[in-house]
């Protein structure tokens, strides 16, 4: 690695172009990374940043452009070959064969005969200690957590002896710990000389994190700027095209009552461990009640239970007087409730990724229509309305959602829920993986259901936006609650503390 | 005891080709595709090993035919599934059609070419596929009955579902095949040339089944050609191959087992007065108390890889 020269660029991407049918993905890109450098992509949703890095490690071919590696012309016509190229990419979505071991996803499609288990072991024993990464070798990946896939990729690319390494949103699905952690391993790697691309939407950790950042916008490089010469604020200007405010709004609801009352509630998770234990809490109308915790601290079970998809051991979910223990989300619309409940998981739980917006429409819509036949024309009228009122980006209505991008997809199912006029809306993780544009009309839209009247459950990760957004802030940890306090009083490092096991009464020093 | 000798050395015997297509099955589903055409495969190489055998008079001829035919089959459902990505059930049954029909159609035609209107196939090849005999070892009282008495196929059976065990556990390309079986999207990304495998693991599972099917004529019919001779034992495979949690080295002990539910109506042990055709019924019952029973107690190792029945597409998002 260090032999290499720091004056030429690892990567420089001419004029690339990629078309999928009628989209033009990426539009005559340019781009450069120096080895010993990190350089920021950034651009919203849909504007080609994940189309650009799988045309580097050779998923998908240009329509035109140049691709210069060391300065030296390639054609990078599959992975094999940017793995030859020192080429290593860590995918928005991974990459990894669930049911096989670390070890065995960190040696597949690797050159030369398979290495004797102990050897093997070691070598990946010792990349990791040289790059500060904590693994288990042997443990199977659908064992592991979210960070610790991450891992197994890294030490995938690092295994191959890559000098360019590219991540695509990586920070997407990390607390802000294993966040820090991770760039800790990529300034190591810089220090090494190997030249980083990484892609994320979070602003505060391109300005940690990078060198340079690249702007990408609706398919074309917009401009290069160095980081220390910028600022959030104009990079979100570059990146969007006109001047914004990174300002989340916090309205007034008249009178807020209580809605919905939960009592010692208490979840198994599907293994049989406490989920949650003995949670108690009130969600009133028009207000959105934020929730915080490290990831797994039972925010699932705190969703799942609440709308009536997995079983309550025991305690109370009474809405006004009626409980709603036990009852399937049929039997608690059937009470006159209409409950929205927004997963994390998007095109899982959410969405049939495979249907059209209007299939998906009709999805939660047909129960309501008489007779055997389903009507396609109220669903097409509403998708349509949905794309006008939300702005989602998309060539047809009939397009599998599957197509789109996260922040449209988003937009498609909280449309969607709202247009059920719900009385309580829950939404985990609404804004991860979008855009800071998509983002804020997440937070508008949610905004408009609070002023509605609509009790909102916010589960957050982002501590600045759930302190912004918020009445109310409620923090779990293994499962209890730490502590609910009021969200314009509270600072980030009380909630931090909470978070991290304390009670509400020490952190905030009175009752 | 001897009588229960006779019967275990019969179940070998009526287990073998249910092996051949059960490998050729898991050699198929281990590189992502659920192919249904084992029936038909089979077909196809009982017809060509049998006409070749017939023809030349040679077994290792009759053999590389067989295998080709299959591999011819598994080429068809490849071109088919992997490169214009047709359904791979409804390709897989098609693949079953076609082959039991093909094959019936050359034997009629060749029987009709035939002067005594049968076809039996020759002298040398006969005695070239006979069952086995080693001085003394074969002699052996039981041990020599058990071990050292069964025709060449079995024993190539046999090192086959042992060198597929091997190839799968311990060899490089064998994971790289899993993982593409398992996760062709993560396999591809970490440069593994996922088409190519794909062809080549389902024309090798193809002629395994060519192969099976060829013992079904050359063997169980004794060297008389008569249409429908694979008679569904391939459709048994299809489910042997979940019965064995996609484990070659349980594909012996799976084929044993229903084998010996095939030949249990010969050996009537418990003195049983029931109709022969329960009896007949019996595997395809096993079979479907099998998948049941299977479907409950999931361990995600044990389980069918991953991707079978979704055809790959590199670009698709
Ligand atoms: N495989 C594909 N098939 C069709 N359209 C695609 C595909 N991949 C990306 N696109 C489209 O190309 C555009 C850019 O997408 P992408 O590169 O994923 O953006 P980003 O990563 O910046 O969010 C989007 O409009 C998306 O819908
Ligand atoms: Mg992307």
């Amino acid at each position: 690695m260090s032999d290499t020269n720091t004056e030429r660029p690892a990567i420089a991407c001419k004029g690339i172009t990629k078309v999928f049918g009628t989209v033009v993905a990426n539009d005559s890109v340019d781009l450069q990374v120096k080895y010993g450098e990190i350089l920021a992509l950034l651009g919203e949703n849909g504007s080609g940043k994940t189309t650009l890095m799988n045309m580097l490690s050779g998923i998908y071919h240009p329509d035109g452009g140049q691709i210069l590696i060391d300065g030296k012309e390639v054609v990078i016509s599959s992975p094999i070959d940017a793995d030859a190229l020192g080429i290593g990419m860590i995918h928005q979505h991974f990459k990894l064969v669930e049911v096989q071991s670390a070890m065995e996803n960190i040696v597949l499609g690797t050159k030369g005969k398979l290495p004797k288990t102990k050897q093997l072991r070691r070598d990946i024993l010792a990349i990791s200690e040289k790059f500060g990464l904590e693994i288990n070798p042997d443990q199977k990946i659908y064992e592991m957590s979210v960070s610790e896939k991450q891992t197994v990729e890294i030490l995938k690319v690092l295994y191959r002896g890559a000098r360019i390494l590219i991540l695509d949103e990586p920070t997407a699905v990390l607390t802000p710990q294993e966040t820090q952690k991770l760039f800790a391993i990529l300034r190591k790697m810089r220090e090494e000389g190997a030249a980083v691309i990484i892609i994320t939407h979070k602003l505060n950790e391109v300005m940690e994190i990078s060198d340079r950042v690249t702007i990408l916008r609706k398919g074309k490089s917009i401009d290069t700027v160095i980081t220390k010469e910028t600022s959030p604020q104009k990079l979100t200007e570059l990146m969007v095209g006109h001047e914004v405010t990174l300002e989340i709004r916090r309205p007034e609801y008249e009178d807020p009552s209580d809605l919905l009352h939960v009592f010692h509630l208490k979840v198994d998770k599907p293994d049989g461990s406490a989920g949650l234990k003995d949670v108690n809490f009130v969600l009133k109308r028009g207000e959105i009640l934020g929730v915080a915790g490290v990831a797994g601290s039972g925010q699932k079970e705190l969703c799942e239970s609440i709308a009536g998809l997995i079983p309550v051991k025991e305690g109370a979910i009474l809405y006004e007087k009626k409980d709603l223990k036990g009852k399937t989300p049929n039997e608690i619309i059937n009470m006159g409730i209409h409950m929205s409940f927004v997963p994390e998981d998007r095109l899982g739980m959410g969405l049939v990724a495979s249907m059209g917006m209007v299939d998906n429409m009709l999805l939660k819509s047909y129960k309501n229509t008489k007779g055997p036949f389903v009507r396609r024309k109220p669903a097409r009228k509403m998708a349509k309305e949905l794309v006008k009122k939300l702005d989602i980006k998309t060539p047809s209505v009939d397009m599998p959602v599957r197509m789109m991008s996260g922040g449209n997809v988003q937009k498609v199912l909280l449309g969607r829920e709202i247009e059920s006029r719900p009385n309580v809306l829950i939404t985990a993780y609404p804004v991860r993986g979008l855009d800071i544009n998509s983002s804020y009309t997440i937070y508008d839209l949610l905004n408009q259901q609070k002023q509605k009247g609509v009790a909102v459950m916010f589960i957050g990760e982002d501590l600045d936006v759930l302190l912004a957004l918020s009445d109310r802030i409620m923090v779990l940890c293994h499962g209890e609650v730490t502590g609910i306090v009021d969200a314009k009083q509270a600072t980030k490092e009380q909630i931090g503390l909470m978070m991290a096991g304390a009670g509400e009464r020490e952190v905030m020093g009175h009752e | 005891m001897s009588m229960f000798v006779k019967f275990l050395v019969a179940a070998v015997g009526s287990g073998t080709p249910l092996l051949f297509g059960t490998l050729g099955e898991i050699v198929n589903e281990k590189a992502g595709h659920l192919n249904l055409g084992v029936e038909g495969m089979m077909s196809l190489g009982a017809c060509a090993g049998f006409m070749v055998g017939y023809v030349s008079d040679n077994f290792l001829l009759a053999l590389l035919a067989a295998f080709a035919a299959g591999a011819l089959g598994g080429l068809l459902y490849a071109v088919l599934t992997v490169t214009f990505m047709a359904d791979q059930n409804v390709t897989g049954l098609t693949l079953t059609i076609f082959g039991i029909g093909l094959s019936n159609f050359i034997g009629i035609y060749m029987l009709g070419r035939s002067e005594t209107g049968s076809l039996k196939l020759p002298e040398t090849i006969t005695r070239q596929m006979r069952n086995i005999h080693i001085p003394k070892l074969s002699d052996l009282p039981v041990v020599g009955e058990l071990l050292f008495s069964y025709n060449p196929f079995v024993y190539l059976g046999i090192a086959l579902a042992i060198l597929l065990a091997f190839y799968f556990k311990r060899t490089k390309t064998g994971l790289n095949v899993r993982a593409i079986g398992e996760n062709p999207g993560a396999a591809a990304a970490a440069g593994i040339p996922v088409t190519k495998w794909k062809y080549l693991h389902l024309l090798l599972g193809g002629g395994i089944c060519g192969i099976g099917g060829a013992y079904c004529v050359m063997i169980i019919n004794g060297g008389v050609w008569i249409s429908n001779s694979v008679g569904g034992l391939g459709w048994i495979a299809v489910a042997l191959v979940i019965f064995a949690t996609w484990s070659p080295a349980k594909a012996l002990f799976g084929s044993l087992v229903f084998g010996a539910l095939r030949v249990l109506k010969y050996y009537n042990f418990f003195k049983l007065d029931i109709p022969i055709a329960i009896y007949d019924m019996l595997p395809f019952l096993v079979t479907a108390l099998v998948l049941v029973l299977t479907s409950i107690r999931q361990s995600r190792e044990k389980a069918q890889p991953a991707s079978c029945g979704v055809n790959y597409f590199r670009e698709e998002r």
